[in-house]
C-alpha cells in the first residue's frame, strides 16, 4: 500500500496534502465512534504534508515513507504534544521533546496525524483500561480491539492511518494486530530506541509497526530502527532496508511448531485456521517441524513477576511534583504522615486506574523485603531457561509458528473483573518478550461469530536480530492469500 | 492470602493511598495473582546461573558532559511543573 501511495505522489496523481486531507476526513467521519485516536494533529500534519509536496514540486527524490500518513500510541513523546499514556496523571503534559522514533519519523518525511488510544500506561490486553475512552473493533464495536496499543491497530484497520506506532511489552502489538485483521511487529530487543517512549518494563518494551501489509510494516521499521546513543540497548541496523529482503521464497525454511502451544486448551476454531496456515507455508516449501519449548508454562507467571517488578520502580517518577496530576488538599489521612507523602499519596491514588494500581503493588510486594528471592529472583532464573529453550530451538529451525492470540476478538467487560482471566490473553506473546527475540502477527484467517468474520493472527517468532526472516515469511504467507 | 496490613504496607511503600474498601479488592486481587505465582515453585534452580544463555551486548561509554537543553527546552520542561518558584521546581519539606 505504501509503495502504491508513493508511485502516486511520485507521478503527481496525488499531493501529500491531499492524502493527508482525506486521513482526517476518515478519522473525522469514523473516530467518534471507533475512538482509535486521543489527539488529532491536524495542523502539525497538513504542515509536515506541504513540505513533502514542496519537495516533489522542485523535483527532488522522495523517500517511501515521505508523505505517507501515520498514528503513534500515545506513549511516545512528540514535542509540543500531549503526551498521556491514557492516564490521568499525565492529563496535562506536554512532552518537552521527540522520542527517538518521532524524531526518526520526522527526518523520514513521514505525516503524524496524532496519538492513539491505549490501555493506560499499556497495561492490558484490551485498550479497556485507558482513562479516556473506549475504542471499538471496527470488525465489531461490540469486542475489544485488543490491547494495549489497541488505537493503533484500530486506526490502521478502519483506514484512519496507513501505518501506526505501538510498543509491546508482553503483545501489546501483536496481540491488537491479530483481533483487528492487521500486520504487527515487534522487533528483537535493541532494535529500535526506547528513548522518550513512557517506559512500562524497561528490560521487555519494544517499539513496533502495525500495518496493512507486511512489506508496509518492514517499511516502517527499516526507518525506525537502529542504533541510538540515548538507549544503550539498541544495535546497529547498518541501513537495512528490510522491504528489499521480501522475495516470496521460502523453500527450505524450517518452521517449529511448538507442541505446547498446540495444547488440548487451544480454542478449536483457532486450532483449524493454524492448521490450515501450517499446510499453505508447507506447499510454498517450507518444511514443518514439531518442537518443545519446555519452559513455555512457566512464561506467564515469570512475565508477571518480572513486569510489575520493573512497573513498579518506572512509575516511581510519577509523584506529583516534577509534571502530572498534583494533588495538594492539606488532609493529613495517615497520622503523622507529614504533607510531602500526601501528595504522593493522593496524587497516585487519583492519577492511577485499578490495573496501573494493582501492578505497582504487585512488583513491590515481590521486590520488598523477604520476597525478591522467592519472586523476582526466581523469574529472573526462569527467563534465562526460557532464552536457552529459544537458544536450543535455533539448532533446528529457522523460525518459530503458533497463533497469535488463543481466541479471537471478546466483548467488552468479558475479562475485566478478573485480571487473571485477562492475563491469559497473553499466553503466546510474552514468549518473544522474555527472550528478546523478533515475532510478528499476520492475519491468518477469520472466526466467524454472530455473522461477523473475526480475524485471528498468526505469530512467526524469530533468531535474535533476524526479522528479515519472520518478514520475508509472513510476506510470502500474504501473497498466496 | 495477604492480610489487611500487608496490602497496607505495600500501598504504603508503593505511595499509593487507598481507602478501606479498595485495601480488601487489592487483598483479593492480589492473592489470586500470588497464588498464580506458585506454579514456579515447582521448579528446581539451584543450578541456573543468570545472563549467560545470550550473548549480549555490555556497555556502551559517553563522555560524562551536561547536555544543554537551551532556554526553549528549559521551558518547555518547566511548563509542566505543577509548583514553582523564582524558576525552581517546589517541594514541600519532607520533614
Amino acid at each position: 500500500m505504501i509503495r502504491e501511495l508513493h508511485e502516486k505522489l511520485k507521478k503527481g496523481e496525488v499531493t501529500a496534502v491531499a492524502l493527508t486531507e482525506e486521513y482526517l476526513r476518515v478519522i473525522e467521519e469514523k473516530d467518534g465512534e471507533l475512538g482509535a485516536y486521543l489527539t488529532v494533529l491536524g495542523d502539525d500534519a497538513r504542515r509536515a504534508a506541504a513540505l513533502v509536496d514542496e519537495k516533489i514540486a522542485r523535483g527532488e527524490e522522495i523517500d517511501l515513507l515521505e508523505g505517507i500518513p501515520g498514528a503513534i500510541k500515545d506513549n511516545m513523546c512528540m514535542t509540543g504534544t500531549r503526551t498521556t499514556a491514557a492516564s490521568k496523571i499525565l492529563d496535562n503534559y506536554i512532552a518537552p521533546y521527540d522520542a527517538s522514533v518521532i524524531r526518526k519519523l520526522k527526518e523520514s518525511g513521514a505525516v503524524i496525524l496524532g496519538k492513539t488510544n491505549m490501555d493506560e500506561f499499556a497495561m492490558g490486553s484490551s485498550t479497556e483500561s485507558s482513562a479516556y475512552r473506549q475504542t471499538k473493533n471496527p470488525i465489531d464495536p461490540t469486542r475489544v480491539p485488543g490491547g494495549s496499543s489497541g488505537g493503533s491497530a484500530v486506526a490502521v484497520a478502519a483506514g484512519e492511518a496507513v501505518f501506526a506506532l505501538g510498543s509491546d511489552t508482553g503483545g501489546s502489538i501483536r496481540q491488537p494486530a491479530s483481533f483487528c485483521g492487521v500486520v504487527g511487529l515487534k522487533p528483537t530487543y535493541g532494535r529500535v530506541s526506547r528513548s522518550g517512549l513512557l517506559a512500562m518494563a524497561s528490560s521487555l518494551d519494544q517499539i513496533g509497526p502495525f500495518a496493512r501489509t507486511v512489506e508496509d510494516a518492514a517499511i516502517v521499521f527499516s526507518r525506525i530502527s537502529g542504533y541510538d546513543p540515548k538507549d544503550v540497548t539498541t544495535a546497529e541496523s547498518d541501513g537495512k532496508r528490510f522491504e528489499d529482503c521480501l522475495t516470496g521464497d521460502i523453500r527450505g525454511l524450517k518452521i517449529g511448531l511448538p507442541k505446547e502451544y498446540f495444547s488440548e486448551s487451544l480454542d478449536p476454531r483457532v486450532r483449524a485456521i493454524a492448521q490450515e496456515a501450517i499446510r499453505r507455508f508447507e506447499s510454498l516449501g517450507a518444511e514443518t517441524v514439531e518442537i518443545s519449548l519446555p519452559h513455555a508454562r512457566y512464561a506467564l507467571p515469570t512475565y508477571y513477576i518480572i513486569m510489575p517488578s520493573e512497573v513498579s520502580s518506572n512509575l516511581a517518577r510519577f509523584d506529583g511534583i516534577r509534571y502530572g496530576l498534583h494533588i495538594d488538599d492539606r488532609v493529613e489521612r495517615i497520622p503523622g504522615s507529614g504533607t510531602l507523602l500526601e501528595t504522593y499519596l493522593d496524587s497516585r491514588a487519583y492519577g492511577f486506574g485499578e490495573e496501573v494500581k494493582r501492578r505497582i503493588m504487585l512488583g513491590t510486594y515481590a521486590l520488598s523485603a523477604g520476597y525478591y528471592d522467592a519472586y523476582y529472583k526466581k523469574a529472573q532464573a526462569v527467563r534465562e531457561l526460557i532464552r536457552k529453550d529459544f537458544a536450543d530451538a535455533w539448532k533446528s529451525v529457522d523460525v518459530i509458528f503458533s497463533p497469535t492470540a488463543p481466541e479471537p476478538a471478546f466483548k467488552f467487560g468479558a475479562k475485566t473483573d478478573d485480571p487473571l482471566k485477562m492475563y491469559l490473553s497473553d499466553i503466546y506473546t510474552v514468549m518473544a518478550n522474555l527472550a528478546g527475540v523478533p515475532a510478528i502477527s499476520f492475519p491468518m484467517g477469520t472466526v466467524e461469530e454472530e455473522g461477523k468474520p473475526l480475524p485471528v493472527g498468526g505469530q512467526l517468532m524469530g533468531k535474535w536480530f533476524d526479522e528479515e526472516t519472520i518478514l520475508r515469511a509472513a510476506d510470502a504467507y500474504e501473497r498466496r492469500a | 492470602m495477604l492480610s489487611v496490613e500487608e496490602v497496607k504496607h505495600i500501598a504504603l511503600l508503593a505511595r499509593i493511598g487507598l481507602t478501606d474498601t479498595e485495601v480488601e479488592k487489592y487483598r483479593k486481587d492480589l492473592s489470586g495473582v500470588l497464588d498464580f505465582f506458585k506454579e514456579l515453585e515447582s521448579l528446581d534452580l539451584s543450578g541456573e546461573s543468570l545472563g549467560t544463555a545470550v550473548p549480549r551486548k555490555t556497555n556502551d561509554y559517553r563522555e560524562d558532559r551536561a547536555e544543554d537543553f537551551g532556554s526553549a527546552g528549559k521551558q518547555a520542561i518547566m511548563e509542566n511543573v505543577p509548583e514553582t518558584k523564582d524558576g525552581y521546581v517546589k517541594v514541600k519539606s519532607v520533614f
